[in-house]
């Protein structure tokens, strides 16, 4: 996928693909939406946007199923997202 | 400007493993066929499908499919139509051989067969020792389904709406559904699109209730889509509670954690199991445990703030086990709970899981308009999947049978949408008037100004859900939760939208999602409310005994005063015997 400058800042695109088929994934990636997103560095904000668009069990193996992605930069923002306040 | 329009042969709304099962039927018969999903199709909440889809292949253990319906017939609590369970257990079998041919990689034995795991409610000889039923594609069944059943369509070239909202179905005189009219998410547009045939496959409905483990899409669209267009939904009154979601959001932990060593205390640390299951204690069934848990809590046993949740103990097991044995939950508690279950309790309630009722339709996938079930049947409009009712679940599904019913039925609907087409090969001249009342439906949220919020009725909504009309229902109670939400639904024309743009307006999109919430709710208040007995997984503490002689019959539901009528259980299966109701023992 070709990533432009606007999909990084169209808030409520991102937020409609916040919304998935696993109740874990939406709770945590709106959560993060609305929490951090804003404060990342363009390099992360387009690794959200570029996260968004893998299968479902991936993000939640990555996010909540305890096999962090190997790549630094994911893990880096896969971390982040762990760290949201969902509780 | 007027309204954009398109034309199909045949118009399926929703992308779940119903939806694409249906949809690839159609296009590899050179049909041509839209799908529309508010979702991308892979995002579908059949993604979120882990355990299995039952066959009785036999590879591990014994099994017949006729065993498979015995189970089956028996999980249901007998009110399940055993045509349609003889039915979906005997096409269990080439069902899931098309799969595997399609491309899904199921798990297998050493000798290249598909591997099958056992499963809860799983018997074999009608009754006897476990049996192992379940296809699994490792731990992400339901997304190999789809990503596969997606990758046959797109290459059988049916046509995707992706991201695109259905409003409502569009209807003539004759009661013809004629198409839909559906939004278009990221620009805002309205679309109509005319068809010949039209499939509803729009999933559960568990967002109806505060602690669900169903994810947000699940609203019910198409039930209530149905409603409005003056039909009926039948046996809304039976949902599926799983007994340990994590409090207040709803996630599942699973049943291996109290297979394990887990148990689950009050708030004076009492493991209140003991009291109401002496033997089976934690492990009791599903519904008893979520009950009990209901009982803690109305009793004041509740822990929290607001003494609304119980604990599952499980940091006696010990850290090794809890990493070796339940990866994933500890992880799932530290982010939804705020909880390290090797130190800590994790906090759990029931939480909706599961819907059994629906669209009524026939063993072909066919709505039926009325309580006379050898009367017609709505031409052009199908239904599928969680969304539909052809009465497989009864009462209560077992485990691995939902996947299955979506793929067989979607499959069906497919096969009897060829042949529909084929006898009724023209458009039908377009009703206005249906378009324009689906177009106001959108339009009256354009009005602006003060006034109730769309994430507060909705809060309020879902929790007069749980209170009056989830696991825990007597008459006083609910009577009450009927009347609140009535009243809901009468709020809901004070809600105002805060945002008006037109590009992803996730505001717009949950407003219309509320409006279908509000009117499913009412169909499972009104439905559980009048069912004055106790039959799987709806349980009545004032009328605890199932009753068969008045109440072996399916409920159904119009929107219209709020309707009821009832229509007697189909025992009598296809081809073998009926299974005569037995007695229920824990
Ligand atoms: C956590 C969890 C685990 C489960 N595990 C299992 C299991 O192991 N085995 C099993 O048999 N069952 C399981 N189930 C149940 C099973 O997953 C579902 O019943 C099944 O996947 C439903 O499939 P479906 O095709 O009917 O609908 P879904 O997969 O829910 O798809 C519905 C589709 O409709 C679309 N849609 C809805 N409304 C609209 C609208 N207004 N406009 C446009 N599109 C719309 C959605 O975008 C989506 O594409 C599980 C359920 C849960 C919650």
């Amino acid at each position: 996928m070709v990533i432009q400058e606007s999909d990084l800042s169209n808030i409520e695109r991102l937020r409609w693909q916040c919304r998935r088929g696993m109740l874990e994934l939406d709770v945590l990636l709106e959560a993060f939406l609305e929490q951090h997103y804003g404060d990342l560095p363009p390099r992360l904000k387009r690794l959200f946007v570029q996260l968004l668009e893998f299968p479902d069990p991936v993000i939640h193996a990555w996010c909540v199923g305890g096999e962090p992605p190997e790549d630094e930069e994911f893990l880096q923002l896969i971390s982040t997202i762990r760290q949201t306040k969902v509780a | 400007m007027a309204l954009e329009k398109q034309r199909f042969d045949t118009l399926i709304l929703g992308a779940g493993g119903a939806g694409l099962n249906a949809a690839l039927q159609l296009a590899n018969a050179n049909l041509k066929v839209a799908v529309v999903s508010k979702v991308f199709p892979t995002r579908s909440h059949t993604v979120a499908a882990q355990g299995g889809v039952n066959a009785a292949l036999a590879n591990v253990l014994p099994d017949n499919w006729h065993w498979h319906m015995f189970d089956t017939v028996k999980g249901s609590d007998y009110l399940g139509d055993q045509d349609a369970i003889e039915y979906m257990c005997r096409e269990a079998i080439p069902t899931v051989y098309e799969l595997e041919h399609n491309g899904v990689p199921f798990s297998r034995l050493p000798n290249g067969k598909i591997y099958q795991r056992a499963f809860g409610g799983q018997s074999q000889n009608f009754g006897g020792e476990q049996a192992a039923r379940t296809c699994a594609a490792a731990d992400r069944t339901g997304h190999a389904i789809l990503h596969t059943l997606y990758q046959q369509n797109i290459r059988a070239k049916t046509h995707f709406y992706d991201e695109y909202f259905a409003v409502d179905l569009i209807r003539d005189d004759e009661g013809y559904v004629l198409g839909a009219l559906v939004l278009n998410i990221a620009t805002g547009e309205p679309l109509l699109i005319e068809s010949k045939t039209t499939l509803l496959a729009t999933g559960g409905c568990g967002q109806v209730f505060r602690t669900t483990s169903n994810a947000h899409i699940n609203t019910g669209d198409g039930m209530a889509m149905v409603l409005r267009a003056g039909l009926p939904l039948m046996d809304m009154e039976f949902f599926q509670f799983h007994p340990t979601g994590i409090a207040g959001k709803g996630m599942l932990i699973t049943e291996g954690v109290r297979g394990e060593g887990g148990y689950l205390i009050n708030k004076n640390g009492e493991r209140f199991m003991e009291k109401y299951a002496p033997n089976a204690k934690d492990l009791a069934s599903r519904d008893v445990v979520a009950r009990s848990i209901i009982t803690e809590v109305r009793e004041g046993s509740g822990v929290g703030p607001e003494a609304d949740h119980v604990l599952l103990k499980v940091n006696h097991l010990g850290e090794d086990v809890i990493a070796k044995r339940l990866p994933g939950i500890r992880e799932s508690s530290k982010i939804f709970a705020g909880v390290d279950p090797v130190k800590e309790p994790i906090p759990v309630f029931p939480t909706a899981h599961y819907v059994m009722g629906g669209i009524p339709t026939d063993r072909f996938g066919r709505v039926m308009p009325s309580a006379d079930d050898d009367g017609d049947h709505l031409p052009g409009l199908y239904a599928a999947g969680e969304c539909a009712c052809a009465s497989v679940h009864g009462a209560n599904r077992l485990g691995g049978n939902s996947l299955l019913d979506i793929l067989v039925f979607g499959r069906l609907a497919g096969h009897n949408i060829i042949d529909y087409v084929k006898e009724n090969s023209a458009h039908r001249s377009l009703d206005e008037a249906s378009v324009e009342q689906a177009m106001s439906r959108l339009q009256k949220w354009d009005a602006k100004g003060d006034g109730i919020t769309v994430s507060q009725l909705r809060n309020e909504f879902r929790k007069t859900m749980e209170d009056h009309a989830g696991v825990f229902r007597v008459e006083e109670m609910m009577v009450e939760g009927v009347e609140k939400v009535r009243q809901i639904r009468e709020r809901l024309s004070q809600v105002r939208l805060t945002d008006h743009s037109s590009t992803f307006n996730t505001n717009r999109t949950e407003a219309l999602e509320l409006e279908n919430l509000i009117d499913v709710g009412l169909s499972i208040a009104v439905s559980a409310l009048h069912r004055k007995e106790s039959r799987g997984a709806h349980s009545r503490p004032d009328y605890p005994n199932r009753d068969d002689k008045a109440w072996m019959k399916h409920t159904l539901y119009w929107m219209e005063n709020d309707r009821l009528d009832y229509k007697g259980v189909r025992s009598q299966p296809l081809t073998v015997e009926s299974f005569p109701p037995k007695e229920r023992v824990y």
